[in-house]
């Protein structure tokens, strides 16, 4: 018996391994789901005077999406982003990340503007105290300022629908 | 035209490794003589057939031929012609078929030296080894095909990774895959010889060399990785516990258990089930680390792209090769226990509990290197294994290995007593008190592990050079001079004062290192130990393919200028990135390590960092004294004799019993 | 970060030294910043930590550990504020909890069944009939020469 111990545990390691093929080790979860969202104020984008901060934002179901004119992946994402801005379900809002803004700007001009808003990170401060690691990426902020989920990579209408959407209408119904 | 004619060749070879997996082994079962001397033939032919499509891809790199995909991937018209040629091992596919090549060449070695074998044994071993290569040349034939066109071929290739554009690479993956298909040898030696529920000593001894040879590559690979990545990478580190680095780590902790385990098989007909079983981990730790490295698991700094299907691919074989061979172990093993009395303190238990802890430091790795995966499948959290965890807890399981290695020579087989061997070690003691004395007070900062380590090492390399002078005492008394010692036995010492040195190595580099950052403009120093690093400005040089900023920096020491460095930071034109590529004042005590950074302002004054590495060379010293040690100790008289030998023993013991 | 994806196709990673010049009120800052930047993992890298990596994000969050450090923050608490934010996959030093028990406690562990093992099996061994064979001296020559 005892010589059928290295196959079992060889068996043990293969399952893992087999397990582990579906697996990608680049996706991290994020601890602040299901936590307040970091404090920010942040000037606008396209109007560097004002400022918009999490307080302004608190009583809304909100998507908050980070980006940059310089991520590639964005290019393709954005699209999509104008659809969901089209639809009108939820609120979307833009944080530029160490961008600079003539070019951000000429960005929106080119492709659209999905956003009703967007902040402008050019320290990259703010994008660190949320976690970020790399562009983009999508976060579902609730009424009370908390962060519900967050989808890294582009978003899809697939994604849209099926990982964001229900979650939308459910917190906007809790609402109400 | 060509191309097509190189995938034919592998597509061909890869039918004849199937037949070179059955025929024979079927032959020595149904003992078909005909069916068994098939597998010489089929090794030749499968070996003339992979080198045809290696030779026919190397010419489609020195004539840049872009219309194959592979080619216009990893080459350029601007690469020069030597790193042409080791481009065709740079990549995925034209490193697995350098991995069969070398695979078939290990093949055809033992059909060629394999004269001494039985028939039936030689043709289950040469099978065995037809499976492995039928299942990496299926591999490449159907997920990894290096001749796949391109239309149109694009005028232009994409280049080399620029890492790779470099001596060290070149001669690296050879090495290291010398190694992990070496280790293929010894398992198919075990597998056979659990097929045949006997494993002979004298087919341990005839094994044994080519386990060496092996391990010494693997061992050279493994340098040669490590010193790369110091000059290369621009960190100044040698070692990261990546997961690719750990990769080839644990056939080298498990074939270094194997080498000793099948010493006490072949002269004490001991631990047999034990070896078999090691020389199955170990070939099976190699295709592991294949899988590791291409399937995408696991992030790495030095993986390949990656992807699943090939990772699956990978899975299956290893799941084929490795579970069969556990399986059939599972059943035979009980078959291959002898029984033979030994002491408690003899060198088959020092040998033993060296195997059982060079395991150990085996699973340490595997476990550290796969945990995040199960962190990950079991829930949705992420760790980081990194090096801080690998630097707490291996030296638990080393010290027992380090304690134990210098007495293992001294033990006497079967029994021994520890008063004996004791008096024996002592001057080594001196010895180590003196060694760890020189290095002790080379240190100029306080550090526990720093001592722990330069104590260990000491340990090693004094008991060793005792060893190495009590014999050559002995051997004086006897009127013998020093080639009179047996080539295992010079092995033997080489390696192990090859630990120690690696050892001290280790304890002043990681201990004493000094790192320090500047801003430097032209004419500026900085100063490091007692070393002025004088920075004299930087111009734009040229390379073949790269462009780059060229820093010229003096080294001075009590005002006399010592050397003149010049690191650089390079811009290829076909990657269009930036590499640092620093410049090393190398010494047999320290290296003066500089890279830059970027420049800063506009008074031509550079980011510039400067190291202090102290017996850094000492790391890969020890690392060659290793691998010397495995050569050495292959061409030892009795591997060659092992026929006239065997006879002689058997007459001996003829007599002994009668 | 600007290049992160297109990089990953292209190269392996970015692999040339991220070099700063950088200035500390005392050795010990420096001591702490040096560590700890070494035992933080680059986010977006292959596997790099902090201190080696040239990417964006990795060079923003060194310059965060910086001046956290030059503000007087300990180890612990830099090391805090990093995993509130990123999870535990940013500490090469996995901490102590409850799912890495295993993983520290797997090392000591294995040295204790090694050695009940190698006891097992030595007890149980078939004891010497011969005290010890007169050929059998390591250091004699012959004996290694011969089996």
């Amino acid at each position: 018996m005892r010589f059928a111990v290295p196959l079992l545990i060889f068996l043990g390691l293969g399952l893992l391994l087999f397990f582990g093929l579906d697996n990608d080790p680049r996706k991290l979860p994020s601890p602040l789901i299901d936590k307040p969202a970091p404090a920010f104020t942040l000037p606008l984008l396209e109007e560097p005077d004002q400022t918009l901060g999490k307080d302004d934002l608190l009583g809304q179901v909100y998507l908050l999406n980070v980006w940059g004119s310089w991520c590639v992946a964005c290019r393709t994402e954005h699209p999509y982003l104008m659809e969901i801005a089209r639809r009108n379900e939820v609120p979307l809002y833009g944080l530029n990340w160490r961008d600079r803004p003539e070019e951000a700007s000429r960005w929106l001009k080119q492709y659209g503007n999905p956003y009703t808003a967007v902040l402008a990170d050019q320290a990259g401060r703010t994008v660190i105290d949320f976690g970020v690691y790399g562009a983009p990426e999508t976060f579902l902020i609730d009424q009370k300022g908390v962060i519900r989920y967050k989808y890294v990579g582009p978003v899809t209408m697939e994604i849209y629908e099926q990982e964001l959407l229900p979650r939308i209408r459910q917190l906007q119904e809790d609402q109400s | 035209m060509f191309p097509e004619l190189g995938q034919w060749s592998l597509i061909l070879s890869l039918l004849v490794a199937v037949s070179l997996a059955i025929v024979p082994l079927l032959g020595s079962y149904l003992r078909l003589e005909g069916w068994m001397r098939f597998a010489d033939r089929a090794t030749r032919v499968q070996f003339a057939l992979v080198l045809l499509s290696f030779v026919i891809l190397t010419l489609a790199f020195l004539q840049k031929d872009f219309s194959v995909a592979y080619v216009a991937q990893n080459s350029n018209t601007a690469l020069p012609w030597y790193y042409r040629i080791s481009a065709v091992w740079g990549a995925h596919e034209g490193s697995l078929l350098l991995w069969v090549l070398i695979l078939c060449g290990w093949s055809i070695a033992v059909s060629l030296k394999g004269h001494e074998l039985p028939l039936a044994f030689r043709a289950r071993v040469l099978a065995i080894m037809g499976w492995v290569s039928t299942g990496f040349l299926a591999f490449i034939t159907f997920t990894s095909n290096p001749f796949l066109r391109l239309f149109p071929a694009p005028a232009e290739g994409r280049d080399l990774n620029p890492l790779l554009q470099d001596p060290g690479l070149v001669i690296h993956p050879p090495m290291l895959y010398m190694g992990y298909v070496g280790f293929s040898v010894a398992f198919a030696f075990a597998v056979a010889g659990l097929l045949d529920g006997k494993l002979d000593s004298r087919w341990v001894r005839w094994a044994r060399p080519w386990t060496n040879l092996a391990w010494a590559a693997l061992t050279g690979g493994i340098v040669l990785g490590s010193w790369w990545a110091y000059y290369e990478l621009g960190w100044g580190g040698w070692w990261f516990w990546d997961p690719v680095e750990n990769a080839s780590f644990m056939p080298w902790l498990a074939g270094t258990a194997l080498l000793h385990s099948l010493a006490v098989t072949e002269k004490r007909k001991l631990f047999t089930s034990w070896t078999v079983l090691l020389a199955i981990i170990t070939f099976s730790l190699s295709l592991l680390g294949t899988f590791l490295v291409r399937s995408g698991v696991l992030t790495s700094v030095h993986a390949f792209t990656s992807d699943p299907s090939r990772g699956l691919f990978i899975l299956i074989f290893l799941a084929v090769m490795a579970g069969g061979a556990l399986t059939l172990y599972a059943w035979r093993a009980p078959r291959l226990v002898v029984q033979q009395p030994f002491g408690l303190f003899s060198r088959e238990v020092l040998i033993l509990a060296g195997n059982i802890f060079l395991v150990l430091a085996m699973v340490v790795v595997l476990a550290g290197t796969l945990y995040p995966l199960v962190i990950d499948l079991l829930g949705a959290s992420k760790i980081s294994v990194g090096p801080p965890y690998f630097h707490t807890v291996f030296p638990l399981v080393l010290t027992p290995l380090v304690l134990l290695m210098p007495m293992g020579p001294f033990t006497r087989w079967k029994q021994d007593e520890p008063r004996r061997v004791v008096k024996l070690i002592w001057p080594g003691v001196l010895l180590t008190v003196v060694v760890l004395a020189v290095f002790a007070l080379q240190m100029h900062q306080w550090s526990a592990y720093g001592l722990l380590a330069a104590a260990a090492g000491s340990w090693v390399l004094g008991g060793t050079l005792n060893y190495f002078w009590q014999r050559q005492r002995k051997a004086r008394e006897r009127v013998l001079g020093v080639g009179q010692m047996p080539s295992g036995v010079v092995g033997m010492i080489l390696a192990h004062a090859g630990v120690g040195v690696f050892l001290l190595g280790v304890a002043m580099t990681e201990s004493q290192s000094i790192e320090k950052d500047v801003r430097m403009a032209p004419g500026e120093q900085v100063e490091l130990v007692g070393y002025q690093f004088r920075f004299l400005g930087a111009q734009h040089a040229e390379g073949p393919n790269y462009q780059a900023e060229q820093g010229t920096v003096e080294i001075l020491k009590n005002d006399q200028v010592i050397a003149t460095l010049h690191p650089q930071k390079r811009m290829y034109v076909a990657g269009g990135k930036p590499m640092t590529e620093a410049a090393i004042d190398a010494g047999f005590s320290r290296d003066l390590y500089v890279a830059m950074g970027e420049a800063l302002g506009t008074d031509g004054a550079w980011a510039i960092r400067v190291y202090y590495k102290p017996y850094i060379r000492w790391i890969w010293l020890g690392g060659i004294f290793m691998l010397l040690g495995g050569i050495v100790a292959a061409t030892d008289r009795r591997f060659r004799l092992a026929e006239q030998a065997v006879a002689l023993r058997e007459q001996k013991l003829a007599l002994q019993e009668g | 970060m600007k290049r992160a994806l297109i990089l990953i196709l292209l190269w392996p990673g970015w692999l040339w030294a991220a070099i700063d010049v950088l200035q500390f009120d005392t050795p010990e800052q420096e001591a702490r910043f040096q560590q700890l930047t070494q035992e933080l993992r680059c986010l977006v890298c292959q596997n790099q930590n902090l201190a080696d990596s040239d990417a964006d994000l990795a060079r923003d969050l060194r310059m965060e550990v910086y001046e956290m450090v030059k503000s007087g923050q300990s180890a612990d608490e830099i090391k805090t504020f990093l995993v509130a934010r990123y999870g535990d996959f940013v500490l090469y030093r996995p901490p102590v909890q409850r799912n890495t028990l295993l993983l520290w406690g797997l090392p000591p562990l294995l040295l204790l069944i090694g050695l009940f093992f190698l006891w097992r099996f030595l007890t149980s061994r078939p004891a010497t009939t011969e005290p010890e064979a007169p050929a059998s001296d390591p250091l004699d020559l012959l004996q290694d020469e011969e089996p």
